[in-house]
């Protein structure tokens, strides 16, 4: 990054204002697509600022991990796709994007975010194993809080096939659903950046390049820390964490409220409709596939969104 | 985390100590109290640095090669060394044989211990070189990655390399809803949350923070408070050992 921009951004920040007009602790502008991709059991397009995020969920039946025979299992994994940045290149999953899953997926396990206990067909046996498949499509900062985003609303609007008992085991019928995976808590992540002693919220990739350290913090819907990850280069002070997680326990009722409004009112509509085709009788239900209505962008405005902030590049991915 | 197969052990027990009821851990410890420590430095011949550190049964080796010509030459940077970390378990060092190909547990681990160090090691000292920090666990038992930082940074700190501070770690955990200190690996299986932290503890400064669990925010204040105690016990005792080498190295000179 040129010189003159990290000054200026230094010199903004100073006095309280950042490069793209958002105040220190102002997140960008949210917009989240639920059900984005229609053959996934559940699937979000999360847009973050120009950062863009797609997660799906797919599931299948396998037998339980030996510790944990009464319970799902819970997979996360994420790819830093070639096309989302110059940065990125074609390979399997380097540190950051291995860490980025981690970091989520403990997150939401260890909550239990997903009732994994309601995920079992036999115990010791048969269980479902839920898959969040995340998918950054365009790089501008703060990857943690848009796949947390994402994920979290890709998991609550995901429907679980149709098991069929066969005769060593199960096998999916996904023309069918039957339940929405099980919802025990909503988890969303607060990401601060430390720029010349500063602490911001939402960083773009520009304020990540210039920023000494980020810390990620996980905010349950009631209020509890769920998990936690210091990371990049630098240091924070002891009184800088402390102050980081009172602004993240703050912050996280934003995204909290964006997922409430736009994915919580999607989540029952899928609810309505498998009641309604659990009524009509099993056997000639047609496939549950999210009809286009569902599909509209629904946008939240979040505080002023500067104008070049608004109109930037078009990098929409439809 | 996430339990084992087996029955869930008592892991606190109350007894009465002068009167009081206190809380006991199931390996006898008081939940403020670390588990025997013992560090050692300079155990390689090879390497430029080294050191072995023990948290109770933890067994961590570190080894610090360089500051040397980095290899391929395309990584090294004008200005400053690159830090290369790598955290490995060894296969015998766990329960069940863990595969000697690096997890993505270790791969993560490697990552935030090698930023960790990049903030205290004066790399600006070393221009176009890297410093290999290589730790290895010899014997899992809970803690792993903060005795592995506490060893790394004794390992730089033996092979003479100019930092801003030592680093040292340990991991605070909630078990049966009371915050313990340098968690081991029984109480880890059970706990409700594990949060290793690494400080430089002259400069006061949070180097590795990571949550594995919940929290409530007062919860995680006092774990928090209590981490940076138990890490000033062990800056202590680092010095120590790194004083005890070179007064071991002053005896065989002057005999």
């Amino acid at each position: 990054m040129p010189k003159l921009k990290r000054h200026t951004m230094e010199t903004l920040l100073a006095r309280g204002v950042r490069l793209d007009g958002r105040r220190l602790d102002e997140v960008r502008r949210i917009e989240i697509v639920p059900g984005y991709v229609e053959k996934a059991e559940g699937s979000a397009l999360v847009r973050l600022g120009h950062t863009v995020v797609l997660a799906g969920v797919k599931t299948d039946i396998v037998a339980p991990f030996p510790d944990t025979p009464n319970d799902g299992v819970l997979v996360v994994h994420a790819e830093f796709v070639p096309l989302a940045s110059p940065t990125f290149e074609p390979g399997p999953p380097d540190e950051n994007a291995i860490e980025l899953a981690r970091v989520i997926d403990r997150s939401l396990r260890e909550i239990r975010a997903v009732a994994l206990d309601k995920l079992v067909l036999e115990p010791g046996k048969h269980v479902w194993r839920v898959f969040v498949d995340i998918y950054v499509l365009n790089h501008d900062g703060n990857l943690f809080d848009a796949s947390m985003l994402a994920s979290m609303a890709a998991l609550m609007v995901t429907r679980l096939p149709k098991p069929v008992k066969t005769d060593n085991g199960y096998r999916v019928d996904r023309t069918k659903y039957t339940m929405l995976l099980p919802i025990n808590h909503r988890v969303v992540s607060v990401t601060l950046a430390k720029i010349s002693g500063k602490l911001i919220v939402d960083p773009t990739y520009e304020e990540e390049q210039v920023a000494d350290t980020r810390l990620v913090i996980a905010v349950s819907d009631d209020g509890r820390i769920a998990g936690m990850q210091k990371t990049g280069m630098g240091s924070l002070s002891y009184n800088e964490v402390l102050n980081a997680v009172s602004i993240a326990l703050n912050k996280a009722k934003t995204y909290l409220s964006v997922l409430e409004e736009t994915v919580t009112p999607y989540r029952a509509k899928l609810e309505e409709e498998l009641a309604k085709i659990s009524e009509e009788g099993q056997e000639e239900q047609p496939p549950l596939i999210p009809k286009r209505e569902h599909l509209e962008t629904e946008t939240i405005e979040q505080g002023e969104v500067v104008e070049e902030a608004a109109e930037g590049e078009s990098e929409k991915v439809e | 985390m996430g339990g084992t197969g087996a029955e869930k052990p008592v892991l606190i027990r109350w007894e009465e100590r002068e009167g009081v009821k206190t809380p006991v851990r199931i390996d006898g410890r008081l939940p403020e109290q670390l588990r025997p420590i013992r560090i050692e430095v300079g155990v390689l011949g090879n390497a430029d640095g080294s050191a072995l550190v023990e948290y109770g049964a933890t067994r961590v080796l570190a080894a610090v090669y360089g500051p040397r010509e980095a290899v391929p030459r395309h990584v090294a940077l004008p200005d400053r060394a690159i830090i290369r970390c790598r955290y490995h378990m060894a296969p015998f060092s766990t329960e069940e044989r863990k595969t000697p190909a690096p997890t993505r547990r270790e791969v993560e681990l490697s990552k935030v211990i090698r930023e960790a160090l990049e903030s205290v090691v004066l790399t600006e000292m070393y221009p176009r070189t890297s410093i290999d920090v290589y730790m290895e666990v010899l014997q899992s038992d809970g803690g792993t990655r903060t005795a592995a930082i506490t060893a790394a940074s004794l390992a730089l700190a033996d092979a003479g390399i100019a930092m801003r501070d030592l680093v040292a770690g340990v991991a605070v955990g909630k078990v049966d809803g009371i915050l313990v200190l340098d968690i081991n690996e029984v109480e880890d299986n059970y706990a409700e949350a594990d949060m290793p932290v690494a400080m430089a503890p002259s400069l006061d400064k949070v180097l590795l923070l990571q949550l594995n669990g919940v929290l409530s925010h007062d919860e995680f204040i006092k774990a928090l408070e209590l981490a940076r105690k138990g890490i000033l016990e062990i800056y202590k005792l680092q010095k120590e050992a790194l004083r005890k080498k070179y007064v071991e190295v002053e005896t065989s000179v002057t005999g």
